[in-house]
């Protein structure tokens, strides 16, 4: 019962952020400034989210975690496939993980 | 009557478009799996039940917080104290719908506001932000969806099945969800140099705040995300004067 309180109340507050701009900025024009200033919200939050957690997405295996990230880089930059990028990835990590005698 | 034969004609464009976003989920679709099912694992050794797993998924759709409720549940944390931190951690997508508002066809069908904001995640927002044939509410919907279907499909697989995996395979899955991070970001990132830039910024700003850990997660990401953005908005203040 606690545990669906907190589904609950997580729902709530992921909902309201992702909704309320929806609301109000659709009612106003926006300054050019802000837009740019918006335009670039998407590379900096891939930017944050892929480090540092892309480090330490295998706990005690930074270098295996490395691998797959670098994997994944490299690829992506030759071939814009993003389910091929997300398999090899992992098939990288699992190949260090191997060698590293997980 | 008229009324009736424009909604009819509608349908009939519009459908198709649904379909088109489908589609065009193909890659989150897939790429979601592996975290999914990394999830309904964690939730499962975590002492979750089933029902509470599927609720997770179906009602928060938010991956990144689901991780570290868990973290947090397990810890034993107050209920509060994790719907705070996933008010922090999720006040990204406060930024994420702020750019989307302006460029989502919603004037028309505001009606459709909490159905397509529902489904803004890091992944929906990247492909929106960095694609042009989204310009459809039905597309918008259509690539949703099937990536929302992904993840909780893939949450109930991982609680059912998870176990089947061999342990290699379920720690190699951890580095699934950055790989799609990577996927999303790097075709944006080769056309202009300025994107790059702000990506760089995003994650160094962010590593480094993680390394002075003064601050809580949550709090990191989002100053590293609009520290980055800020930079980058003033640096290029005033050669971009056209875009």
């Amino acid at each position: 019962m606690n545990n669906i309180n907190i589904i609950i109340g997580m729902m709530l507050v992921t909902f309201i952020p992702r909704c309320l701009p929806f609301l109000a900025f659709s009612r106003l024009n926006i300054p050019r400034p802000l837009k740019k200033f918006l335009r670039y919200i998407p590379p900096a939050a891939l930017g944050a989210l892929i480090f540092p957690g892309a480090i330490t997405a295998i706990p005690s295996y930074p270098f295996a975690a490395t691998v797959g990230i670098a994997t994944a880089l490299a690829f992506s930059w030759f071939r814009e496939e993003i389910s091929l990028t997300v398999l090899l990835s992992v098939i990288a990590t699992l190949t260090s993980l191997y060698f590293l005698g997980y | 009557m008229e009324e009736n034969i424009e909604q009819l004609t509608e349908q009939k464009e519009t459908s198709p478009k649904f379909r088109e976003g489908v589609l065009a989920s193909l890659p989150i679709f897939i790429g979601y799996i592996p975290v999914a099912i990394t999830f309904g694992l964690l939730a499962k050794s975590t002492g979750l039940t089933l029902l509470e797993t599927f609720l997770f998924s179906a009602l928060v759709f938010a991956g990144a917080s689901q991780f570290m409720a868990l973290q947090l549940i397990q810890g034993g944390a107050e209920p509060v104290q994790i719907i705070i931190a996933t008010l922090i951690m999720n006040f990204r997508h406060f930024l994420m719908s702020s750019h989307l508002s302006t460029i989502f066809p919603i004037k028309e069908k505001p009606w459709l506001i909490p159905f397509l904001s529902f489904g803004v995640t890091d992944e929906s927002f990247a492909y929106f932000s960095t694609s042009k044939h989204h310009r459809s509410a039905d597309f918008i919907l259509g690539l949703e969806y099937s990536a929302y279907t992904s993840w909780v499909g893939g949450t109930i697989i991982g609680y059912l099945f998870g176990n089947i995996l061999p342990p290699i395979l379920q720690a190699s899955m951890g580095i699934a969800l950055y790989a799609l991070f990577v996927a999303l970001l790097i075709p944006e990132a080769k056309k202009s140099l300025s994107i790059t830039l702000t990506a760089i910024i995003g994650g160094v700003t962010h590593s480094f705040l993680s390394w002075l850990g003064i601050f809580s997660s949550g709090w990191n990401i989002i100053m590293a995300i609009l520290i980055a953005a800020s930079v980058s908005t003033w640096i290029t203040g005033e050669k971009e004067e056209n875009e």
